[in-house]
């Protein structure tokens, strides 16, 4: 057996209410590939945060090599040969190419100042190894989103680190930037670094990597070499039982089309959209991150103007100036990112709740604070919402459950159209399939649905009809009994 | 396969090569009025009236790259000019140069006061700024008891420094050209200077390269305390008088001298040449007021009206392009 | 819609997990209410101890026309805070408070001197100040800038304009019907300022804790792009509050005006300092979101009080702004400071106990 360069043992960090790792422990060896596979808010992001000296955890041991090292901040952690590429747009965009490349690894001249002539040599090297036709004189700004993640790479490589992280690598890339990233990542391991790989695709898992390590609510489930598992075996793990079914898509009536959309387009974001929907649908949108996807549904909701199409709701020409007319026209919009968009943390679950519907609760501009309370309790209670009060602060409920509030203030405001943006995005498995349920009782009841998911079995399992759109356009349209997973990909990535 | 830039966009990065158009054609058009206003001496006086503005505008370039604002620069000046000049009342033996080290010194100490509240307690730069600009002021006058000092208390080689003439420009013309120059290599050749712009770009993605975004919001508080302490002394010496009011409101100046230079109130957009025209600019208006016949009170409004049209151009040449997401249409 | 639809509504939400349904109480004497409290209180022993050391200063402080006399050095600035709580609650801030006050006082100068009567002078005052607010809010929502930015542009602009208007002039001989709202008393010492102020406070108090409007405020401070998805039109919402500290500069500048009877373009120098001072003294969060008109109030009357006893103690008003300076840092960084205290200690007995 290897001697591995980094070994983690018993490592831990807490932050106020939670314990975000608990005593875990993780080796890395030259020349491997070791995936690091939990669902979100098992430990994963920490861990990369811990091994990067963003965060100094409190307690337990990081050992480079043999000697046991301790980061203070990130430049700690590159001085220990570790280096990462970060899932988050970590860049800057009004630097250029080349400074993003030596952010904190500058090459200096003898009179101490820097040698920006050596730098774009090196950078330019660099750029050639990866095979990313880049200028390193160019603003980052002006690349698109796949060569902004190959300056990342370049980055990492230029530290020559032996330990390189890679956290979910390939979630904005094509098929086939992700071929090249493959083969980029054999040719690190040929040179004998250690790489950790955090991903959420069991195809790439066991495509590339050769070791595994499975954390589950902060603690190590599981560790081995991949070749001894099956994807089921490491499912199990993660979620710490056997997941059978997970989209439980119940047959709802179709009814009549509620909803038309015909060419809707915006001068820059996308073109030419057209679609309807009917009552009791559930309608999927598939798209690689930046396919335009959320700009068209923040169209529909009144927050982006568009330059040609029109629409109509409920039969009745639809053309939404805000969003509050939207909301009145029964069509609202459950956000992506809830801690930003969708729920206000700090104001208490009742507030939360009646927001959108403040008008209705008043009585010439004075809430009725007694109806805001029934309101508020009545949503609180049908969602099964867990909480001490309903005067208490979203920001105190876990995650599931200030998801429930987001759509509980939405329900409040009686809709006919419910637009959710990546409904199960950052949420555990046993929530996941609550929401999903939840969906399938939406449209039971006589709602349509449109849901923006970049997860393809999410999409495969609950729309009724699934369009995939591609730069702005919409590239394919399948039903349900039609689609493929290959076809769906295949249309998104633009390879068709 | 970048994306080339729309020609607008070219043209906007270029902003200081507008700015500069706009200052070389407002001088030779006010020149073809009144020619002594672009005689070598009358420019050469322009920039010894405009020095301490481009100076001070340098630094809160810096100050507002990394996403902050000093607006206590006028008062850390008023009350460093002050305590120089109290001290070569007291000890008129006190050599020029020592006056100088000594301002900056004093200067960089007020600044760093503003610094560790911004960096340490985390309080933000608006209000600390506004809180030590009145307190900074305050103390001119608990130390000067409300008196003036007037030229005659203050020593020849006290008030001689600034206005010294080397190659037909003053002592204080030559300090603001080498400022510019260093404070020019220390953004493009130092890692400091680096780290400060890339801090104001993006604060996130500076902790994970290992910058602390405090620590530097810091050291440009430093500077700009240093810068606005020399100006101190080099304002007192150059008026030949130390009172309460000196400089009052300058900041606005400042800061209008920033805006106009393209400097992103967002953070992370600036360059030593935009601010240094955009004090040129103000220099030139502030002077060719009287030479157009018009009232010196219009100054105020015009320095006002040109941050608010400023703040507007800025905005649209920054606005995000979209992440267009249409092919063709970048293309 | 209204309670009767209420039951309509039901059938959207999931019905097979009502078996296990809990009850959520409304209120648990949620802890934020506490923490408000108790800044309160400690406003409150502050205002108490500055009314004892006043009377300790000065025979005459318990006098009623001398308590009346006290209220006047900040009731103007106090009836601009309470418009500018709501901005700071929405997270915007407005420096040029004061500025508007030169242009607006200058403007009724100017209308005085055209012959123009009482009733015209204060709608034009009030009338300045409104479209000095609502440019601010035009700019800043129309082009998507700070408000920090446009607002110390315009707080040059509108009092260079003054400086335009009037030079190193000065506006007097103000007509005697409009002495009244600087000077006139309502009733026995009570002034019309005060007045004034005081049921401003209630409208004010009632406006952010009870109205639409009010609860809007607090959703758009605490986070702009959820309000924005929740259906709030967040950039009228902010206009309105722009033209309303405007409109207040102004009423502020026909009481300053008419109490002192002239105007000078440097009237009202330094006032957004103070005014600021006071919102977050009261407990406003210069972060937005959190707030209370309560806070504010008593605050205003702390900052009276502690100016008062200054001004008894003949110390100058210069001196006096490092007082107001230190005060506006303290009250920001204590709490920043005091959290962070709370915080590592609980951070210290989770790791003994855990």
């Amino acid at each position: 057996m290897d001697t591995p360069v980094l070994e983690l043992k018993n490592v831990s960090k807490t932050f106020p209410g939670v314990k975000a790792l608990d005593g875990v422990g993780l080796q890395l060896f030259p020349g491997q590939v070791t995936a690091l596979i939990g669902e979100n808010g098992a430990g994963k992001s920490t861990l990369v945060k811990v091994l990067t000296g963003i965060y100094t955890p409190d307690g337990g041991e990081i050992r480079v090599g043999d000697t046991v090292v301790e980061f203070h901040a990130a430049t700690d952690a590159v001085k220990s040969g570790i280096s990462a590429i970060h899932q988050e747009a970590v860049m800057f965009d009004e630097l250029s190419v080349t400074e993003n490349i030596f952010i904190n690894n500058q090459d200096r001249n003898w009179l101490g100042m820097l040698d920006w002539p050596l730098m774009r040599k090196r950078a330019r090297q660099l750029l050639e190894y990866l095979d990313v036709p880049v200028d390193p004189q160019t603003p980052l700004k002006n690349l698109s989103v796949a060569h902004k993640h190959m300056v990342s790479f370049a980055s990492a490589i230029s530290h020559n680190s032996n330990i390189v992280i890679m956290d979910e690598p390939t979630a904005s890339l094509s098929h086939q930037e992700i071929n090249d990233l493959y083969k980029l990542v054999r040719r690190l391991k040929e040179e004998g670094k250690a790489i950790l790989f955090i991903s959420h695709k069991f195809d790439e898992i066991f495509e590339i990597c050769d070791r595994y390590t499975v954390f589950r609510d902060g603690q190590l489930v599981g560790s081995g070499m991949i070749g001894a598992v099956t994807q089921n075996d490491l499912v199990a793990m993660m979620v710490g039982r056997t997941v059978e079914q997970v989209y439980p898509k119940t047959d709802a009536e179709i009814g009549p089309i509620v909803m038309t959309v015909q060419g809707l387009s915006h001068p820059t974001e996308f073109n030419d959209i057209s679609f309807d929907l009917r009552k009791g649908e559930i309608l999927g949108f598939y798209g690689l991150v930046g396919a335009g996807r959320s700009e068209v549904m923040q169209a529909l909701f009144g927050l982006t103007k568009t330059n040609a199409g029109s629409m109509t709701l409920q039969n009745k020409p639809y053309a939404p100036a805000n969003t509050s007319q939207a909301i009145s026209s029964g069509l609202v919009y459950v956000p992506e990112d809830r801690q930003h968009q969708g729920a206000i943390l700090s104001l208490p679950i009742f507030q939360n709740i009646t927001l959108p519907r403040l008008g209705g609760l008043s009585r010439h501009g004075f809430i009725d604070m007694a109806c805001e309370y029934d309101v508020a309790r009545h949503y609180a209670q049908s969602l099964n919402l867990k909480a001490a009060s309903l005067s208490e602060n979203v920001e105190n409920l876990s995650g599931g459950n200030q998801q429930k509030v987001v759509i509980g203030k939405w329900l409040a405001t009686n809709p006919n159209v419910i637009v959710v943006d990546e409904p199960t995005k950052g949420i555990d498995i046993g929530s996941k399939a609550a929401v999903h349920q939840f969906m399938g009782d939406l449209v039971a009841q006589g709602l349509s649905v449109i849901m923006v998911s970049s997860e393809l079995p999410e999409i495969m399992g609950m729309s009724d009809r699934i369009i995939v759109m591609h730069e702005g356009r919409i590239a394919a349209r399948f039903d349900r009994d039609t689609a493929s997973a290959e076809a769906i990909v295949t249309a998104a990535t633009g390879a068709a | 396969m970048t994306n080339t830039p729309s020609p607008l966009a070219r043209i906007l990065a270029h902003r200081e090569w507008i700015l500069a158009a706009i200052i070389i054609l407002m001088t030779v058009g006010i020149g073809t009025q009144e020619a002594f206003f672009i005689s070598p001496n009358n420019l050469s006086e322009l920039l010894d009236d405009t020095a301490i503005l481009i100076m001070l505008a340098m630094v809160q370039m810096l100050v507002i790259v990394t996403r902050c604002i000093d607006l206590s620069v006028a008062s850390n000046l008023a009350l460093t000019g002050m305590i120089v000049a109290l001290i070569n009342v007291a000890h008129p033996e006190t050599p020029a140069l020592v006056t100088l080290v000594m301002s900056i010194g004093i200067g960089a100490v007020l600044g760093a006061f503003n610094g560790i509240l911004v960096w340490l307690i985390g309080i933000p730069s608006i209000v600390v700024t506004l809180g030590t600009m009145s307190i900074y002021r305050g103390m001119v006058f608990l130390l000067s008891g409300g008196e003036w000092v007037n030229a005659h208390e203050m020593t020849p080689q006290f008030l001689a420094f600034p206005r010294e003439v080397t190659l037909g420009l003053t002592t204080l013309s030559w300090l603001a050209i080498i400022m510019i120059v260093l404070v020019a290599l220390f953004c493009r050749y130092s890692a400091t200077g680096r780290a400060i712009f890339a801090i104001g770009g993006n604060p996130k993605a500076a902790v994970y390269a290992g910058l602390n975004v405090g620590k530097y919001q810091f050291i440009t508080f430093c500077i700009s305390g240093a810068m606005a302490g020399l100006c101190g002394y080099l304002w007192v010496s150059r008026f030949a008088v130390a009172y309460t009011e000196v400089a009052l409101a300058f900041e606005l100046q400042v800061v209008a001298a920033c805006v106009i230079g393209g400097i992103s109130i967002a953070g992370g957009i600036g360059s030593v040449w935009g601010a240094a025209l955009g004090a040129i600019f103000l220099g030139l208006i502030k002077n060719a007021l009287p030479v157009l016949g018009i009232s010196p009170f219009w100054q105020m409004a015009i320095s006002g009206g040109v941050i608010v049209l400023a703040v507007i151009i800025n905005s649209r040449s920054e606005k995000q392009v979209g992440r267009r997401i249409l092919r063709e249409v970048h293309q | 819609m209204n309670r009767q639809t209420l039951q309509q509504t039901a059938p959207h939400t999931t019905q097979h997990q009502t078996g296990n349904q809990r009850f959520l109480p409304d209120n648990l004497n949620g802890a934020w209410r506490n923490r408000l409290l108790r800044w309160e209180t400690l406003l409150l022993v502050f205002v108490a101890l500055a009314f004892f050391a006043n009377t300790q200063l000065s025979p005459y402080f318990l006098d009623p026309w001398s308590l009346s006399d006290a209220t006047f050095n900040f009731t103007e600035k106090a009836i601009i805070a309470l418009p500018m709580a709501l901005l700071i609650i929405a997270r915007d801030i407005d420096l040029s408070v004061a500025s508007t006050i030169a242009l607006s006082s200058v403007a009724m100068g100017a209308a005085n001197s055209a012959g123009i009567d009482p009733a015209g002078m204060v709608a034009i005052g009030a009338g300045v100040g409104l479209l000095a607010g609502l440019f601010n809010g035009y700019i800043i929502t129309r082009f998507d800038i700070p408000a920090i930015v446009v607002t110390i542009g315009t707080m040059s602009l509108y009092r260079g304009i003054a400086y335009i208007v009037l030079g190193d002039g000065v506006y007097r001989d103000y007509p005697q019907g409009f002495a009244f709202f600087g000077q006139g008393y309502v009733y026995g010492v009570i002034s019309f300022e005060f007045t004034l102020f005081l049921l401003l406070a209630v409208i004010f108090a009632v406006i952010l804790h009870k109205t639409i409007f009010g609860r809007r405020v607090f959703a758009i401070g605490n986070n702009p792009t959820a309000a924005l998805f929740s259906g709030i039109n967040v950039k009228r919402h902010r206009m309105v509050l722009f033209t309303l500290v405007g409109l207040f500069s102004g009423i502020a500048a026909i009481l300053l005006t008419s109490r002192i009877g002239s105007t000078r373009p440097s009237i009202a120098m330094g006032w957004e300092l103070e005014v600021i001072t006071m919102v977050v003294l009261g407990g406003v969060s210069i972060m937005g979101g959190a707030g209370s008109i309560a806070g504010v109030f008593i605050a205003v009357f702390l900052m009276g009080l502690v100016t008062f006893g200054m001004g008894l103690l003949n110390v100058p008003g210069i001196v006096m702004s490092i007082f107001t300076g230190i005060l506006l840092i303290a009250v920001i960084g204590t709490p920043i400071i005091w959290r962070r205290v709370v915080q590592a200690q609980k951070m210290r007995s989770k790791m003994r106990g855990g």
